[in-house]
């Protein structure tokens, strides 16, 4: 099981806490009605699925119920840090760093 | 190659069986082919064999970054039906149960097939009727599925408690008797030992890292950890990798990949006698022919390349199991494992040619592929050959998600599956 940290409760909370919300940062394109049908199948369906960092959603659906954004590694599945929605894509040269520090520390994301 | 028979049983006994011989063949690796598939699992070994055999295409090499068959063809839960709802899947999934019913036969190799019936149990009036339905719409479409009462149920498989103060009561369940389990590691060594004889390359430990492509878009062949392999035509049958594989030709699919964990018990003697799959309370259930429970959980929430998965989701199908067969809440489970499977939006596969010329894709099989398995290869060698899908896979293209022409059996079964 996952330990997330949500960045609204400002803690780690275990995976059962928290719904996964699929690929971030994918935009609702503003002008939804007038897109091709191919447009709106990449909008809708089609997903990056990275192996190695993936950007994703997660909902503290039993906690506070609000969505935030995460940074993960899909091989480790080990988080490389959670941010709030609306926040930008975060430097993750830094982040994997940090969290290369603590999982050294015996205190892993995972 | 060595025909398998009884006589030849007798004959080896008497010689020490030192004349077995190797199953398949591991060569090097030739300049060029004429196909390459990528993956070496039942889907891709499949594709080769009736490559080979039903469409004469022999110069074809099968590449594995791992070994055969060491993906989710050895990671699977070895269930076989095909009592899907909508008419395409009763064409792609029944097409599969015929061709198994006579696979040992056409490979000469045991798959060990047992039409041992599958019961899909109902807990809730929503399930009788999306069951029922099924029901309706498999008949109409050949697909044989009946609808027992829970006595009967019982009757079927007598370890189920049927009591009505179940936490989940079993209010009735779906039977396809045609349905059953195979021995997935013998459907991989049976149909590389077929397309080996044929004179396909089987080439394990061979990572494929690069798809080539000429400046009209053509493919020209594949980059690999043991240098570049040309190739006409290029087949990616890499399930849970496919998003990697497609991507070094510059394609995105609508593709998810996620954990999926079995497990086995301690083996016992035979005491299960079909296969029960409870869709509601997510187990899945039968007895390998070596005696332990085969049990297969669901997927883990988020994406995952990581071939293993939480314990609370292991936790959660052996709560329902103790619940629907009391007779196994001591059963010692021994081993548990995880797989990647791919997933679509309409949890439907994919098996089509592609926006890049020369490059087909079978894919998305997701929770459920090892079924399909014979199926599968054998409509996906009819579309490399032909650059033109076979009938049965004619709808199972990318453009159905841009069309909105889906196979929802997503939303048919509401679950995976």
């Amino acid at each position: 099981m996952l330990l997330i940290h949500c960045p609204y409760c400002e803690e780690k909370r275990p995976e059962l806490e928290f719904r996964h919300a699929g690929e971030a940062h994918v935009a609702r394109p503003a002008d939804i009605a007038n897109i091709s049908d191919a447009e709106f199948a990449h909008y809708f369906f089609y997903r990056d699925n990275p192996k190695g960092v993936a950007y994703e959603r997660w909902r503290h659906i039993h906690g506070c119920g609000r969505f935030f954004n995460a940074a993960r590694d899909t091989i480790s599945d080990k988080f490389l840090t959670t941010y709030k929605a609306g926040e930008p894509k975060p430097e993750l040269v830094e982040a994997a760093n940090e969290n290369k520090a603590e999982a050294q520390k015996g205190n892993s994301a995972k | 190659m060595r025909k398998y028979s009884g006589f030849a049983v007798a004959r080896e006994a008497m010689r020490g069986h030192k004349g077995w011989g190797q199953q398949w063949a591991s060569p090097e690796p030739r300049k060029e082919y004429d196909v390459i598939i990528i993956g070496a699992g039942g889907h891709g070994l499949a594709t080769a064999y009736y490559l080979a055999k039903e469409h004469g295409i022999t110069n074809v090499a099968v590449l594995e970054k791992g070994w055969l068959g060491g993906g989710n063809t050895g990671r699977n839960t070895t269930i076989i039906r095909s009592n899907y709802l909508y008419d395409e899947s009763a064409g792609l999934y029944d097409h599969a149960v015929k061709l198994w019913e006579n696979l040992s036969q056409d490979l000469n190799y045991n798959v060990m097939y047992s039409a041992r019936g599958v019961m899909m149990l109902a807990h809730n009036v929503h399930d009788v009727q999306v069951f029922k339905r099924h029901i309706h719409a498999n008949r109409l479409n050949g697909v044989d599925n009946e609808w027992l009462t829970p006595e009967q149920a019982k009757e079927y498989c007598p370890p189920l408690n049927i009591s009505a103060s179940a936490r989940s009561p079993v209010m009735g369940a779906a039977l396809q008797r045609r349905g059953g389990t195979a021995r997935h590691d013998a459907v991989a060594w049976g149909y590389a030992r077929g397309a080996s004889d044929r004179g396909v390359h089987i080439i394990q430990n061979c990572e494929v890292t690069g798809i080539r492509r000429s400046g009209n878009g053509q493919v020209t062949g594949v980059e690999t950890s043991r240098g570049f392999i040309g190739a006409k035509k290029v087949g990616v049958v890499a399930a849970g990798n496919t998003s990697v594989v497609m991507q070094m030709a510059d394609v995105r699919m609508p593709l998810e990949s996620f954990p999926l964990q079995a497990l086995v018990s301690e083996p016992v003697k035979p005491c299960f006698p079909c296969v029960v799959m409870s869709n509601t309370v997510h187990a899945y259930i039968s007895q390998s022919d070596k005696g332990e429970l085969v049990i297969g959980a669901g997927t883990d929430q988020y994406t995952s390349y990581s071939q293993t998965g939480g314990l609370h989701i292991i936790q959660h199908t052996l709560d329902a199991i103790c619940e629907m067969f009391p007779i196994f809440t001591r059963m010692r489970m021994l081993r548990s494992w995880g797989g990647i499977v791919d997933v679509t939006p309409d949890r439907s596969p994919i098996i089509a040619k592609t926006p890049v010329s020369g490059l087909y894709v079978n894919c998305g099989w997701g929770t459920g592929g090892f079924k399909a398995t014979p199926g599968s290869g054998h409509v996906f060698a009819h579309t490399i050959a032909n650059d033109n899908p076979h009938p049965i896979n004619a709808g199972y293209t990318m453009e159905r998600f841009t069309t909105g022409r889906l196979i929802d059996e997503a939303a048919a079964a509401a679950v995976a599956h």
